[in-house]
């Protein structure tokens, strides 16, 4: 049964993988898309990676599919130029045939993994007793590589920061986005009112299971940051300018609070971010605590975009 | 149970994968919006009848995430068309 | 009493199957896109509902119940509005297919 249900699964995932690159209309293909990262989480499941199956629904589903219906909505005006230079048909087979062959070298490549495949995965369960966390995945991120998602959450502010270098030079500084309008009898404030409250408990509580089970800081994040930009959509509340200190701060808190438990591994454990022995789970906590508003922030301004606005004198 | 379960889940993603040919096709974006409604309903049903089956509890998680974002993205996806359609009514909105 | 309960499981879930098998038929025969619409939201949500009535007696603790019964109205509440949202939106753009 289960091979059944993952064949189809199969087949449909390629099905609309197919139909989303041949779709004629950019808004067509990003519908397309969602709903491959929403099937993708299916697969994820499948595969028991469920941390993974979690950041796919919020990430891929919903965040980076927002993200490509603005961008598709603003290129609305631009689709008939850009269908009119479209490459030609040999070009677009020779792309087709070269991502036929390297999906193909990479099937190959799986299906000629040594039985066990080599892994690191004893080795992370034999010592995670010392971080203290129960989810071994945390136990990764946060302590055995931590230095990695440090510089995950650093590239993710230069990200930012080249998301707010596309502003106008008179409106550096500003609001992102168009100003929305409020329309206090519309549906969307009625959902913008009653599903946030929802979502901001869902999203901490995300955060919080991290340490033990399936969940964690980024995915707690996204959550959170769907519900901000729910409560802008709706017009309940304005984009924040850049140039605000709280902003700014909030920005940068999480990682220099990264650096600075780093700093302190370096002075009492020997090694930039090694944590004490018995205080791991508390400095997890405190790196984790201090990157979640980080977190947020960089992912809704991301997706608000490039300052349109200038700061009102 | 747990290969009744997996079956049921089979089938409810058959329907959604039939479901999902005919709104792709379907003239107009709206209608292929609908697609972010039918996995809210259909894809939450399946993660929730895999995850009993397999006994992973850490699934209703997943589907928690999944009906919020899949919300949101359909939000996301009407008020981007409704902003660029000129005709915006905003008195038709009474019940 | 256990043989009780999974036979409710039973009955439950190919109910919740039918519907969602009833909401496709609706999706695929239907003439329009509003009514097209109406058959997605009313079938599949209901679906959902039984398919959670029938996962009830499944689940391991008392809070995971309470979990799935929020899911599903979670899913009720974004879906019936996003229903009323996307149907202003195809009335806006005149009557379809």
């Amino acid at each position: 049964m289960i091979e059944v249900l993952n064949f189809g699964l199969a087949a449909l995932i390629l099905g609309l993988a197919v139909w989303t690159i041949v779709a004629r209309e950019a808004p067509a293909a990003v519908v397309g898309f969602i709903v491959y990262g929403l099937l993708l989480t299916l697969v994820w499941l499948q595969l028991h990676g469920i941390d993974v199956a979690l950041t796919e629904a919020a990430i891929g589903g919903g965040l980076t599919g927002v993200l490509l219906i603005s961008a598709a909505v603003r290129l609305r005006s631009t689709e008939t130029t850009a269908r009119a230079q479209r490459s030609s048909a040999s070009t677009r087979w020779l792309a087709a045939a070269l991502s036929a062959a390297v999906t193909g070298a990479l099937a190959i490549c799986v299906l000629a993994l040594p039985e066990p495949a080599p892994t690191l995965a004893p080795q992370v369960l034999a010592n995670i007793a010392v971080t203290e966390v129960g989810n071994p995945i945390t136990a990764v991120l946060l302590a055995f590589r931590a230095m990695d998602t440090l510089l995950e959450a650093i590239v993710l502010l230069f990200a930012l920061i080249g998301v707010w270098s596309l502003a106008p030079d008179r409106a550096w500084g500003g609001r992102p986005g168009p100003l929305q309008q409020a329309d206090p009898n519309g549906m969307l404030d009625y959902v913008a009112r009653v599903l946030p409250p929802i979502g901001i408990v869902a999203g901490i509580y995300i955060f919080w299971i991290g340490a033990d089970h399936p969940g964690g800081k980024f995915q707690g994040a996204t959550i959170l940051a769907a519900m901000w930009l729910l409560v802008m959509m709706a017009g309940l509340a304005d984009a924040p300018p850049i140039s605000r200190r709280w902003l700014r701060w909030l920005l940068v808190a999480g990682p220099l609070a990264f650096i600075a438990v780093g700093v302190l591994g370096a002075i009492t454990a020997g090694a930039f971010l090694s944590y004490p022995l018995g205080h791991a789970k508390t400095l997890i906590l405190v790196i984790e605590f201090a990157l979640m508003p980080t977190l947020t922030l960089v992912l809704g301004l991301m997706l608000l975009g490039a300052p349109l606005r200038g700061e009102a004198p | 149970m747990t290969e009744f379960l997996l079956g049921a889940a089979a089938f409810i993603l058959g329907m959604v994968a039939l479901g999902l040919v005919r709104i792709l096709r379907g003239p107009g974006d709206a209608d292929r919006i609908m697609a972010a409604q039918l996995f809210g309903a259909g894809g939450i049903a399946a993660v929730l009848l895999l995850g009993t089956a397999t006994g992973e509890s850490a699934t209703l998680d997943v589907a928690l995430t999944l009906a919020l974002l899949a919300a949101f993205a359909a939000f996301a996806f009407v008020k981007a068309k409704l902003a660029q359609s000129p005709g915006e009514s905003r008195t038709a909105d009474s019940p | 009493m256990k043989l009780l309960l999974e036979l409710w499981t039973i009955v439950a879930v190919i109910a919740g199957a039918f519907f969602f098998f009833a909401g496709t038929v609706g999706l695929l025969r239907f003439p329009d896109s509003l009514t097209r619409l109406h058959a997605l939201s009313k079938a599949d949500n209901l679906g959902l509902g039984l398919v959670v009535l029938g996962l009830l007696p499944q689940v391991d603790s008392v809070s995971a119940g309470l979990k799935i019964v929020g899911i599903w109205l979670l899913v009720l509440l974004s879906g019936a509005t996003a229903a009323q949202w996307i149907a202003r939106t195809l009335r806006q753009s005149g009557p379809d297919s």
